[in-house]
């Protein structure tokens, strides 16, 4: 056949794309000939680790992914899930690690600008964003300088298209030192009848290029993201995008409004691996052939090959397979928008993707080998080594618990993250109910009495530890967290970051991980409905913390029947869910304030779970109580401090009569537990209510003055807790 | 009141000020889009927040130039109401119906949070149901809100009354760590010469609903309503 990528495949350019030899044997095999540049390029893509899941997919397949309100489940451009009255929402978790340590700005910003279109591509219109960061240790070099440009990059995108960022996660680690994380997700609410897919329909229908003009940046994003980085990777900053919101907010408003048309057939947003994935995805979904001409790709550089207009990622595009017909509907809209449109291909009965350009044919493969017969790798894994439980007494105990609990609420791990998300515009659209800072994010569902709770969690270090129990505990704290907010929890998406999997003891934490969140998903109904998988995150060997990020989605009926962690009036009891056993293990306190790393995290029992979570949800919705807090990091005395600095009104903490130690009661991370204020003359009967459920609760305290005291403790005034929880972010942000 | 939100590309808060504008009024606004020639008949005008034209040139510089400006500007100076909120604030400036500049806030970065801004006069159509003034709650979300003029358009905006709110203290007092964003004598919006136009930065439409935390902002929705029935 005749080309223009007449370049000799050699063994080294097979190397250079990320293909193994026996992955070139089989792509020869599937074309019965070797095949050229442009298609070796287009095999890269779709094998890369980060298009085909080919390590995880195995493993993945466990996850629950069905439930009664389960639309779609993963396999889609994001998951959808119903949520009456004919609506439904839509959301998926991404996440943007290797072009965002390259590149912060940019690539935190389109790392919100790709999930947004997972998510609009599907017919909904993006309500929420929200995104779990993991950085280096503050006192690494570069961790300052990728804090502040990861930050501006994703107030600068979600700030711009208008769509609230309602809150998140941020971590410091050592371990993310040379990979920091930046997951993003965004929530969308769609009509049921309205739900658009990646389909391309039969053959001879028209393919349409929207959106912003092809260039060369981002080639070989998916592959990059496929490899480890070692000390020469600050040169791969060309292949990071650069992203546009202003093109996004229309792109948005554009796709909208025509998918309120009769004209869509299918559509995809070109994301990792761009032209090439998204066409041959949607062809490969719909068994059909696709013919693409590339000489009508709207390009903003000159003499693009084919190679590179298959491989660019540049951002803010899509594609659509219309209703033959329809095209000048469509064009209009378009036009009107300021946005290019162009006819590019047409679905075929042939089964094979043939481009052309410039009057050649640059590649012809069989659609279904490229796109569903990647390898499949059950790689080898190392089961991880479970650790001992630390007793609550090889933890010595603090001089002062007071002075214990302002150092850990003003460090690092605890302090206000108001620095980061007051750069992020979290009220617009006016439906934010809650802002960034609480359990959840809630934001109504827009024109109704509804509203829907969000929350991202994991706790690497739990995982780290025990893969097993960590991954459960990532999906328990994300289902407590909207139980905490008086939401139904509905669903996760999730982000599964881990180092190189070709080592078995990393492809051993997935397993462990995906394990223990599959066990969690089915006990607690939460299926998972969208995600994505990031390996090789690791530097020069050194893997990051096993950090499955949980991004969990909840309904609320009414949304003046809810929670809030802030204490409301004076002289309320303090109630505490769940059973007490001083856990400190890979507790905050043992590792921050006592360099103890070693033990075994929090084991999770699912049941109880369940059973704690279900009746705290039930005193929300029968309007009991509407002040609670999960309790997590740093255990009941952070719980209680940062519900006192949520409102302003101090606490009495009693230590109780369980035989532990104090610091275990104080600062001891057993999961399934809350904290939860209510009217003095109603303690009673909330108690006696758990003992006929057989959930354990306790009065803990009572709500008043201003400050946080301790039966036996030195007191603290919430003025100095304040301060240090407060101060210690900008401080470090200005270089102190 | 007939009030009408000019829609630009980039515009994000168009829908939310249309929420306020029908809950204050009753009915809900005509939505504009900025390649229309001319606007029709209506009592008021908003620009909305958001990012018109990504704000790559200048915040509002480019909306300034919309076909529909023209109309805008003709209709403002004939006595139209119009309210710029945030974004619509910055046109207003770059179309010269307001004097001024916003600049990038001091802090250099993108600042969104509840601020105190003190009302310093309740006799204007925008502000007659603010009884005696005092101190509103209400959310900034801005990169440039940082105004700034020359000291003489300053003292004149003073002198003549002009400044419709400042960033003060929940006490109302004026001080600096109560300004978001570095803007000179603390000021937050101001009216044109006849007070028929307002600019500010600060949302009101953002707490016009008990759910959402504040309804400080809702009398200026209700004080246009009552002024223009």
């Amino acid at each position: 056949m005749s080309t223009a990528a007449a370049a000799e495949i050699t063994p080294d350019l097979v190397s250079e794309h990320g293909l193994s030899a026996e992955e070139y044997e089989r792509i020869c095999a599937i074309l019965e000939r070797e095949p050229n540049l442009t298609e070796l390029g287009v095999f890269s893509v779709m094998w890369s680790e980060h298009c085909s899941y080919k390590s995880s997919r195995v493993w993945l397949k466990d996850f629950p992914t069905e439930g009664p309100h389960v639309i779609c489940g993963p396999g889609e451009n994001a998951g959808v899930v119903d949520i009456g009255d004919g609506q439904a929402v839509i959301f998926k978790m991404e996440s943007h690690n290797h072009p965002s340590f390259i590149e912060p700005y940019q690539g935190a910003a389109t790392g919100v600008g790709g999930i947004m279109r997972d998510v609009f591509t599907m017919g909904a219109r993006p309500v929420a964003l929200m995104n779990a960061l993991r950085f280096g240790r503050p006192e690494h070099e570069k961790t300052r300088h990728l804090v502040s440009g990861v930050v501006s990059g994703i107030g600068g995108y979600g700030n711009c298209v208008g769509v609230p960022t309602v809150g998140g996660e941020v971590n410091f680690d050592a371990s993310y030192d040379g990979n920091i994380l930046v997951n993003a997700m965004c929530v969308g609410l769609a009509d049921t009848d309205k739900i658009f897919y990646a389909v391309a329909g039969g053959p001879g229908k028209p393919v349409i290029y929207v959106g912003s003009k092809t260039g060369r940046d981002g080639i070989h994003g998916a592959t990059m993201a496929s490899a480890e980085f070692d000390d020469s990777s600050d040169e791969k900053r060309p292949t990071v995008q650069v992203g546009d919101p202003f093109t996004e907010k229309l792109l948005i408003e554009a796709c909208l409004e025509l998918m309120a048309e009769d004209a869509i057939i299918g559509i995809q947003d070109m994301g990792a691996a761009g032209l090439t994935s998204s066409s041959v995805e949607m062809a490969g979904k719909s068994g059909v052939g696709i013919d693409l001409d590339l000489d009508h790709v709207p390009c903003r550089e000159e003499n693009m090959t084919a190679y590179e207009m298959l491989l660019s990622e540049s951002q803010e595009r899509m594609l659509m397979v219309l209703r033959p017909g329809r095209e000048d509907v469509a064009r209009k809209i378009f036009e009107k928008w300021d946005l290019d449109f162009a006819v590019i291909g047409e679905t075929t009965d042939t089964g094979r993707l043939v481009v052309r350009h410039q009057g050649r044919i640059e590649a012809d493969m069989p659609v279904q080998a490229v796109s569903n017969e990647a390898p499949q790798y059950r790689r080898p894994w190392n089961e991880p080594a479970r650790p001992e439980p630390l007793g609550p007494d090889e933890v010595p105990a603090p001089a002062s618990a007071s002075a214990a609990l302002k150092s850990l609420i003003g460090s690092a791990h605890l302090c206000s993250r108001r620095w980061v998300w007051e750069q992020y515009d979290h009220m617009v659209m006016a439906d934010t109910v809650v802002r960034p800072g609480g359990d959840a994010g809630v934001v109504r569902v827009h024109g109704t009495r509804k509203a829907l709770a969000i929350t991202t969690d994991v706790t690497p270090r739990y995982v780290g530890a025990d893969p097993f129990e960590g991954g459960k505990q990532a999906v328990a704290e994300a289902w407590r967290n909207l139980t905490a907010s008086g939401a139904r929890p509905l669903a996760i998406t999730d982000c599964l970051n881990f180092g190189n999997p070709e080592r078995p003891e990393i492809m051993g934490q997935f397993v462990g991980a995906v394990k223990g969140m599959s066990e969690a998903c089915e006990t607690l109904k939460f299926p998972v409905v969208s995600g994505n998988v990031s390996f090789y995150n690791e530097t020069n060997g050194q893997g990051i913390l096993p950090t499955p990020a949980v991004g969990g989605v909840g309904l609320i009926d009414d949304v003046a029947t809810r929670a809030t962690a802030g204490f409301k009036p004076e002289d309320e009891t303090l109630l505490l869910v769940g059973a007490e056993h001083g856990h400190l293990g890979q507790s905050l306190y043992a590792r921050a304030l006592c360099d103890i790393t070693h033990g075994a995290p929090p084991p999770v029992d699912l049941a109880t779970e369940r059973g704690n979570g279900d009746f705290v949800r039930q005193l929300i919705t029968d309007g009991t109580v509407n002040t609670v807090h999960d309790c997590s990091d740093g255990g009941l005395y952070v719980a209680v401090a940062e519900m006192a600095l949520a409102s302003g009104r101090g606490a009495d903490i009693q230590p109780g009569e369980s035989g532990l130690v104090d610091h275990a009661v104080l600062f001891g991370e057993d999961q399934a537990r809350y904290v939860i204020a209510c009217p003095a003359d109603k303690a009673d009967e909330i108690l006696s209510n758990a003992g006929e459920s057989g959930v354990t609760v306790r009065i803990v305290g009572s709500v008043g003055g201003a400050r946080l005291t301790v039966d036996g403790q030195d007191p603290i005034s919430l003025e100095e807790l304040r301060t240090a929880h407060e101060e210690w972010l900008p401080r470090y942000m200005s270089g102190g | 009141m007939k009030a009408t939100v000019i829609v630009f590309p980039g515009s994000n808060c168009d829908r939310d000020v249309a929420v306020s504008l029908e809950q204050a009024t009753g009915r809900p606004p005509e939505m504009l889009w900025h390649g229309s020639s001319e606007v029709p008949s209506t009592d008021l005008i908003v620009l909305p927040g958001g990012f018109s034209y990504g704000d790559y040139l200048r915040c509002g510089a480019m909306a300034a130039h919309s076909p529909v400006m023209r109309d805008v500007v003709d209709k403002a100076k004939s006595g139209t109401r119009v309210l710029g909120i945030c974004n619509g604030f910055q046109i207003l400036t770059e179309s010269g119906l307001l004097p001024g500049v916003l600049m990038q806030n001091m802090s250099l970065k993108y600042v969104c949070r509840d601020v105190h801004v003190r009302v310093e006069r309740t006799d204007t159509d925008f502000t007659r149901q603010y009884g005696n003034g005092g101190v509103l709650r209400i959310p900034v979300a801005h990169h440039e809100g940082n105004y700034n003029a020359d000291e003489e358009t300053l003292d004149r905006l003073e002198d003549e009354g002009r400044v419709a709110f400042r960033y003060c203290t929940p006490d109302g007092e004026l001080d600096r760590d109560a300004n978001p964003n570095g803007s000179a004598r603390n000021i937050a919006g101001i009216y044109n010469e006849d007070g028929t136009v307002l600019g500010l930065m600060p949302h009101p439409e953002r707490l016009a609903d008990p759910q959402l935390g504040g309804t400080d902002g809702k009398a200026l929705f209700s004080s246009l309503a009552e002024a223009l029935q």
